[in-house]
């Protein structure tokens, strides 16, 4: 689902201070609260593979991205054709402007599926975010691996390369070429600090007294191999994607080097019709418009293949990060094992 | 204090956000107070939103601004239509005559409100979190009042909210009052010592019962039974065999995402020859 994209005189402030910095974001910080609002929203309507999506408010404080608050986004839903999601932004804002709460848009959250999220749609919006708000990122909320025990929160932010190639929507491989961006380049990521005030602490002192130790240990928990599957399917299917592609390019450029043969035999068969015609005094052929006659083969757009190589770097990532704990954990087991 | 009525289930976050208001509170404000928002059931009430409303409040008047507080009702529901507004909120120690006529003006949203009270200026050094629903009360025909009841309270979590929680609170431990994330083997390795001491807890309490120095616990020792007996008892030999399996496929696994990830950044190289 395309995100709206809601600009008004706030990035006109926001750019204006951005000038003054050197440098995006080094930092993100955020508010324990926002954290909590996140994960209940994806608890409350997120059930099922959709991803749930939100906007973050706060503050740009020298080269840290301070988010004070957030708030949900509705779902696209068929039967409100006439929901006008601009319009629910700028009244969310002017409300929250009541209260004290920042306004000022630093940028949105999304929920992912185990990991999926490198996809056309993230890349559009992040880069009109990131065009209006210079220091804009997109926090990716992972809900199943948070589930087994982490809080899984990434910010991520579009490489300075890959926004001019955005910016020129030059997706064709001499473009591509000419930046000489690989997949490694397209997203940097912002390390992430949790910060509490002293108000929020005094609340945690309380819920530890009044609430039980729960199952706190799902991060110890041995059973992993039903995410293990889905994940090694989802990087099936991504590299199936990625094999289909290279296939085109590989057909593209093909026909390409047989058209470039083509044209050599043709102005050389011109050429020496030229020679004889002139040996026997007669006028020339006119020279004609090779391009017209050889059409170029349309390239394919070398943008879905970032992407798709993007995304199976990011499940190959996380796929590492799974087994390695699931390593030290079957070893632990070993050593309790082995007092027995 | 024996309590009647519906138990209140909170979540941490609306605690959270009501912190925060009040942290964001108009100069002179001495309270801030807002609605909450989410689900009646038959035994239990379960607050999982709220938002703040802006209020003035000076010694014979109070005045709520009801128009705010409907618009931001409508913009909530259409992101979870399946909360309701099920009362309101202030923070502060007591509940003063002002409190009765807001509660009259929620009573006209919701059928029997509750009013959440916290003490967030912390007057008796905790903050105490309570709750209440009104009663009529008074002889009937003359002089009528409003009494607050007490209703009892719990804090409830979903499981990732429980892990999120478990992560703020480790901020209360470093002098900025910060947490970064941790990520990989950090994170087993720091899970691994926490059962690590609450082992080692356990151990110092048997050793003072077999010394004699705390009497025995029957309950605890039936614990204590349970946990030896969790650990179970599989022959040498399959354990090996499983443990050896269970390494094989993770070891596979990486190898093979290994692969991928050179293949490529190969195909990569290629195409931009």
């Amino acid at each position: 689902p395309s995100f709206p994209r809601v600009f008004t005189t706030q990035a006109a402030s926001m750019a204006s201070t951005a000038g003054t910095l050197d440098s995006p974001v080094k930092q993100i910080q955020i508010e324990g609260m926002v954290v909590l609002k996140i994960i209940k929203h994806y608890q409350e309507e997120g059930q099922g593979s959709e991803v749930v999506q939100g906007v973050l408010l706060g503050l740009v404080v020298e080269d840290r991205l301070e988010i004070t608050n957030c708030f949900p986004f509705p779902q696209h839903t068929e039967d409100d054709a006439d929901f006008d999601e601009v319009q629910y932004q700028m009244e969310m804002m002017r409300s929250l402007r009541h209260v004290n709460i920042d306004h000022l848009h630093v940028g949105w959250y999304q929920s992912t599926y185990y990991g999926s999220f490198v996809s056309r749609a993230l890349l559009d919006s992040q880069f009109s975010y990131q065009h209006a708000i210079e220091e804009s990122v997109v926090l990716i909320y992972d809900p199943i691996k948070t589930g087994q025990g982490s809080l899984s929160l990434k910010a991520y932010r579009l490489t300075p390369k890959l926004m001019e190639i955005c910016k020129e929507k030059d997706f064709t491989p001499e473009g591509l070429k000419k930046a000489n961006i690989g997949f490694e380049h397209m997203f940097e990521e912002v390390p992430i600090v949790i910060r509490n005030s002293h108000l929020i602490n005094v609340l945690m002192w309380e819920l530890e007294d009044k609430s039980t130790v729960a199952d706190k240990h799902e991060l110890l928990n041995l059973s992993s191999s039903n995410h293990l599957e889905k994940s090694l399917q989802l990087l099936m299917d991504r590299v199936d994607d990625m094999s289909q592609d290279i296939v085109k390019f590989n057909t593209y450029s093909r026909n390409l080097s047989k058209q470039q043969q083509q044209k050599h035999q043709y102005l050389q068969r011109r050429q020496q019709e030229n020679a004889q015609r002139q040996s026997r005094g007669e006028p020339q052929l006119p020279e004609e418009d090779i391009n017209k006659m050889f059409k170029p083969p349309q390239p394919p757009p070398r943008m879905d293949t970032l992407l798709i190589a993007g995304q199976v770097n990011n499940y190959c990532q996380n796929v590492k990060e799974f087994t390695s704990q699931n390593l030290g954990k079957l070893f632990m087991a070993e050593a309790l094992q082995g007092h027995n | 204090m024996s309590v009647f009525g519906p138990v209140v289930k909170i979540h941490p976050v609306v605690l959270a956000s009501i912190c925060d208001s009040y942290e964001r509170r108009n100069e002179g404000a001495s309270r801030v107070i807002g609605t909450l928002l989410g689900t009646i059931d038959k035994h239990s009430i379960e607050v999982t939103n709220c938002f703040s409303v802006p209020h003035n409040e000076s010694e014979d008047e109070v005045a709520v601004d009801m128009e705010f507080a409907k618009n931001m009702y409508e913009l909530h529901k259409r992101v979870s239509p399946t909360e309701v507004i099920i009362g309101w909120y202030a923070t502060g120690f007591d509940i003063t005559e002002h409190s009765v006529l807001i509660h009259e003006y929620y009573s006209r949203e919701a059928t029997n409100p509750i009013h959440l009270t916290a003490d967030t200026a912390l007057q008796s050094g905790k903050m105490n979190i309570r709750a209440y629903v009104s009663a009529q009360m008074g002889v009937p025909g003359k002089t009528v009042g409003v009494m607050f009841t007490p209703l009892s309270v719990k804090y409830i979590y979903y499981d990732t909210e429980r892990i999120g929680v478990d992560l703020l609170q480790r901020t209360r431990m470093t002098p900025g009052r910060t947490k970064g994330l941790t990520s990989d083997l950090s994170q087993v390795a720091g899970s691994a010592s926490r059962v690590q001491d609450m082992l080692t807890t356990v151990l110092a309490y048997i050793e003072d019962v077999l010394s004699g120095k705390v009497t025995a616990d029957n309950s605890v020792g039936r614990f204590l039974m349970d946990l030896v007996n969790k650990v179970p008892t599989i022959s040498a030999e399959d354990f090996e065999n499983m443990l050896n399996s269970n390494i094989n496929d993770l070891l596979m696994v990486t190898y093979l995402s290994n692969l991928t990830q050179a293949q490529i950044a190969l195909n990569e190289k290629l195409v931009l020859l």
